[in-house]
């Protein structure tokens, strides 16, 4: 039984308790519990289940490395799930269930997957639940995902904000044990800029735990002083609740602060991102005790002894009366005697090693504590409780020598580095035989811009795992001067590699034994994947799922490698280690995305004309970051009824259209109309002063990138419309080539989109509109087809481009942006007798394909040519060269079957679906039909009253008249006529009046 | 994120402020190219594990094109330098001398 202590714990304050419920259960902790030391105080050890089997489990370790204890926190729109028991804060009215149970905890029918569990071993969904092929996604896969996964995802959207923040240092110190301490301190005594974060809610790492004197005190009084004397200087930056989650490119780092987790809804952000540029990042992240591999190792009460002394020492939990230790190390054995010294029983000491002769075997033995050396465990009783286990020799294949009774085990497999830091930028690992660790290996270090090292680690990190190292190692990686702090504890002696407790374990036992506890991935599974040629430690991990659950292998890794190069009868540094990836432990999305959600989640542009079309219930059509009217719909109309009343009205009367999104580069210089020879497909620099002409622009390889009207403004200058997404991208693109490829050209390309707002009055009625404003002579003689002209419309200067996009007499109206809105009004005022509407995209839309007028994006995707289109007259043949001029002489860009530009005619007067292809005879390689065409814009035409389409068909000009049929994704067959694509006065007459 | 100086500026920025922009030093091939020469062109690039010229803009900058040279491994940065010019004698040396064994040239 777990239970509170009647004294100690350093870090408990008795006079403040806490209420908080677990699955429902009303219990109490203390201000400076974990949920994990809580729950164990009210002898609750049973907290979870795992992936796989649903086995029960308890805590196997204190602190983000936790594998089992993962519990579901918060209610509703705090709702979170898969948290670590061990690493949350304990506070009033925090609320706990467990997770992946049914009905509950204590009794789950999913453990039935236990006892099938030689029917599900390393990748069993890869080999079983194959055939028949549809009961996969009828019945196997259902069940596996309602079987599967831990914590589920909330429902609610989340209560909390997020916040994100930039940081610069000198040194990012990461990590605020006594390494961390020394290392900060050191750098900020050299005056340097100085980061000091630690994930957990205090300083000094494990040394209080451990004990030990520092310059001559004991170690809690060392790290108090330490940091007072830091936070007392104004260089240096500290955070506890600070989780270095990553180290990045040129000493990008990032961390994750835990502001309100502990005091959810008292208005601060739940957490914080910090972005910070780090010159040096010291990685004083400490070191991770390794699980022991035996039979039974994960049962409820087998904990990690430095866990144990953890609970005992900090929140004065102990998780057992009588505590059975299996160690491989000495570090051990300090449990050992924290437990015997707290009055708890200590059975006996199971030492693996030969030998346990150091100071704290001596200390422990001094103590009367039984020492039995070269003994091992061979299994653990008890089902959701461990109530005993069976000693064998280490040496032999489990053999039982005896039975104790026990309800807990501590274990200890010996010291993982925390070498992540280390790793994520590409710093290489050496094999410690000695020490039995992966450590750092300092001849290989991750580098920066400048190619010098930018990430160094202190302490345990390091592999140096005593408190005198510790100090010592943090003071020189921070270059500090003067002498060191110095530490003392007791010597230890050498651990001695142990992966399978006991060595010759038979089959039966190596079935038993847990590597990674939550994905449930057992010592057998490694083996098995090893002889089915899983050689790889990168394939053997993805096979079994070894190290692939929420903690990422913390605790597994390295046993599973030393199981896998056992398997493989090769050397450790041979398997080598798979690859760490930031983040060191799970980060939130929120803190992620920060304040960019909802209006911040992306700038929206906003036309000047935007309030007046947000107050005439305008239906919005996203155009890049703009938003365009894509109709306004009158009392009750639907969206579609709408778009159809607007194209009639342009029709029959006059529309009004915001067409500010165009884009608009003024392109000017001595060589401008030489750059736009280049840049069109046509030949810009012969273009008349006052004229305008449509331009399309290719890429090198010759397909379509975009199109617009080009306006000569005066000799040296042209202006250039962009299709509305197009112009940022148009304008680098012209940069490009001006800066990189002609840079002695004189020439300069200026973005003027948002300078200018931009009108289209379309319509028999349009030029009526434009004169009752009066101002300019608009009459065909002054301002024929394809011309502009500047002047004055009600007042407010315009230039006047005759340019239609409709078919019908069309007038664009550019305005400086501040006085759009003004002119718009007027237009409005005075339109009404004539019955102008405003219009959106969506009839524009309708009225350009009722032309056989292309939108790039619509018949163009990238591999379109302008003769696809129908457009050769735009390809110059006179000009040497041009943008995709070469790239259109590629063979396969004139072959006689290339799909073509054609109007499709509905044979019943259907509306053809979106992205419909037209099938051919014979089916292709892959056994599909055959295809001769597809729909690239449809709509309902009002004006025809009947389906109209544009398409790319296979020799389409060639083939008017021909029927194709499109297969719906209803299963039923379209039939469609290849016509002209200009359904609507094809001579061009309503726009030339 | 990579760190890098744009040479017409000189601000050093993070690379969010930058825009990347492929393999530098190409030679455009337009008409009248041979087939191959103009698949070159347009395919064919360089993805070194190691010493690799580029060419970025600092599009949120200045809104110049540069080239840098830089290590697509350790993403070591040895130098920037404008658009239009051969990489200068001293990122030269300091190639050399970073990377003894490199073979070819920008």
């Amino acid at each position: 039984m777990s239970t509170r202590l009647a004294r100690g714990g350093r870090l408990i304050d008795r006079s403040a308790p806490l209420d908080f419920t677990f699955d429902g259960a009303k219990l109490r902790g203390y201000e400076g519990d974990t949920l994990a030391s809580a729950l164990l105080a009210n002898g609750r050890m049973l907290m979870g289940r795992s992936f796989k089997y649903h086995r029960p489990r308890g805590p196997v370790a204190s602190g983000v490395e936790e594998p089992n204890a993962l519990v579901n926190l918060g209610l509703g729109a705090r709702s979170e799930p898969n948290v670590r028991a061990t690493t949350t804060e304990l506070f009033d009215g925090l609320t706990a269930t467990s997770q992946n149970r049914w009905p509950s905890l204590a009794f789950d029918l999913g453990a039935v997957n236990g006892a099938m569990s030689r029917l599900l071993p390393a990748g069993f969904y890869y080999k079983t639940f194959m055939f028949p092929r549809q009961f996969w996604k009828h019945l196997f896969e259902p069940v596996i995902r309602h079987s599967a996964g831990l914590g589920r995802p909330p429902r609610d959207r989340d209560a909390d904000r997020y916040e994100q923040i930039h940081a610069f240092c000198d040194v990012l110190v990461a990590g605020g044990g006594v390494a961390g301490l020394s290392a900060a301190l050191a750098a900020a005594r050299r005056g340097l800029r100085v980061m000091l974060l630690e994930q957990g809610a205090g300083w000094g790492g494990r040394a209080p735990v451990d004990g030990g004197t520092i310059d001559g005190e004991p170690v809690e009084t060392w790290i108090r002083n330490a940091v007072q004397a830091l936070e007392s200087l104004e260089n240096v930056t500290m955070r506890v609740r600070c989780m270095v989650a990553g180290v990045h490119d040129h000493g990008y780092v990032l961390a994750e602060e835990r502001i309100a987790d502990h005091t959810p809804g008292d208005g601060r952000p739940r957490r914080r991102l910090w972005r910070i540029r780090a010159g040096r990042v010291i990685a004083a992240t400490g070191a991770l005790e390794r699980p022991l591999a035996f039979a039974g190792n994960d049962r409820p009460g087998v904990l990690l002894a430095s866990a144990v002394r953890d609970y005992l020492v900090n929140w004065a939990v102990s998780p057992g009366d009588r505590t059975v230790v299996v160690t491989n190390t000495d570090d051990a054995y300090r449990t050992a005697i924290a437990l015997h010294e707290a009055g708890l029983s200590v059975p006996v000491v199971l030492d693996l090693r030969e030998r346990a002769d150091g100071a704290l075997p001596q200390q422990a033995r001094a103590l009367g504590l039984r020492i039995e050396t070269g003994k091992g465990i061979a299994g653990v009783l008890g089902r959701n409780r461990v109530t005993g286990v069976q000693i064998c020799l280490q040496a032999g294949e489990g053999a039982v020598l005896e039975t104790v009774d026990c309800d807990a085990v501590a274990m200890s497999g010996g010291w993982s580095p925390v070498v992540h830091l280390w790793s994520h930028c590409g710093g290489k690992l050496l094999w410690d035989e000695a020490a039995t660790m992966f450590r750092p290996d300092p001849a290989r270090p991750p580098t920066g811009a400048d190619g010098a090292p930018m990430v160094a680690c202190a302490g345990a990190a390091s592999g140096a795992l005593g408190l005198a190292e510790c100090l010592a190692g943090g003071h020189a990686s921070a270059g500090g001067t003067g002498p060191a702090p110095v530490g003392v504890t007791p010597d230890e002696a050498a651990t001695e590699p142990v992966w399978i407790m006991p060595q010759g374990a038979p089959v039966a036992l190596r079935d038993k034994m847990w590597l990674d506890f939550q994905n449930d991935v057992k010592v057998s599974d490694i083996q098995l994947a090893a002889r089915e040629g899983f050689t790889s430690v990168e394939h053997a991990k993805r096979y079994t799922t070894l190290g692939m659950a929420t903690d990422q292998g913390k605790m597994s890794n390295i046993n599973g490698i030393a199981v896998l190069s056992q398997a493989l009868d090769e050397a450790i540094p041979q398997v080598g280690t798979t690859t760490f990836r930031p983040p060191y432990t799970p980060v939130t999305f929120g803190a992620l995305a920060g304040e960019a959600r909802d209006g911040l989640f992306q700038p929206l542009r906003r036309t000047p004309l935007h309030d007046w079309h947000e107050a005439h219930g305008a239906v919005w059509e996203p155009v890049g970051l703009w938003r365009r009217p894509h109709a306004y719909p009158l009392g009750g109309e639907t969206t579609e009824q709408a778009i159809r009343r607007e194209v009639l009205a342009v029709r029959q009367a006059v529309g009004m259209l915001d067409a500010s999104t165009l884009g608009k580069i003024l392109v000017q210089g001595p060589d401008a109309g030489r750059f736009l020879d280049m840049m069109y497909s046509n030949v810009m620099s012969g273009l008349p002063i006052g004229r305008c002409r449509y331009g399309l622009m290719l890429n090198e390889q010759g397909f379509v990138m975009d199109d617009g009207v080009v306006a000569r403004l005066s000799e040296d200058s042209w202006l250039c419309h962009t299709t509305s997404g197009g112009s940022d991208r148009i304008h680098a693109w012209m940069e490009d080539w001006l800066q990189c490829e002609w840079p002695e050209w004189q020439v300069f390309a200026l973005n003027l989109t948002e300078q200018f707002g931009q009108i289209t009055i379309a319509g028999p009625r349009a030029r009526d509109l434009l004169e009752t404003l009066g101002g300019m002579d608009l009459s065909s003689g002054a301002l024929p087809c394809m011309a502009w002209a500047e002047g004055e419309l009600a007042g407010v200067p315009v230039r006047v481009y005759r340019i239609s996009f409709t078919g019908e007499l069309s007038f664009e109206l550019a305005v400086p942006a501040n006085r759009v809105r003004a002119l718009w009004d007027r237009l409005v005022a005075e339109g009404a007798a004539l019955g102008a509407q405003p219009h959106g995209t969506g009839a524009l839309h309708v009225l350009r394909a009722e032309k056989g007028f292309i939108i790039v994006g619509d018949e163009t995707d990238g591999t379109v040519t302008p003769h696809d289109l129908n457009m050769g007259w735009a390809v110059s043949r006179k000009k040497a060269d041009f943008i995709g001029k070469r790239g259109l002489e590629r063979v396969a860009l004139s072959a006689a079957d290339r799909w073509r530009l054609v109007g499709l005619e509905t044979l019943d007067g259907a509306v053809l679906p979106e992205g419909a292809y037209a099938v051919a005879d014979g089916l292709n390689a892959n056994g599909q039909r055959n295809t001769q065409g597809r729909v690239t814009s449809t709509y309902y035409s009002p004006t025809l009253k009947r389906g109209i389409a544009l398409g790319l068909v296979r020799h389409g000009p060639e083939r008017l008249g021909e029927v194709l049929e499109f297969p719906t994704t209803e299963g039923t067959r379209i039939r469609a006529r290849i016509v002209d694509p200009v359904v609507y006065d094809k001579e061009g007459a309503r726009q030339n009046v | 994120m990579l760190m890098l100086t744009c040479p017409a500026c000189g601000v050093t920025a993070e690379e969010t402020e930058f825009a990347p922009g492929g393999e530098a030093h190409l030679t455009r091939q337009g008409p009248g190219s041979g087939e191959a020469a103009f698949e070159g062109y347009l395919f064919a690039r360089k993805n070194p594990k190691g010493v690799h010229f580029e060419r970025w803009r600092h599009a949120y900058g200045c809104g110049k094109w540069f080239h840098a040279a830089r290590c697509t491994a350790t993403l070591e940065v040895f130098g920037t330098y404008p658009m239009g010019s051969a990489p200068p004698p001293d990122l030269i040396a300091r190639l050399q001398a970073r990377r003894p064994d490199r073979e070819g040239r920008a």
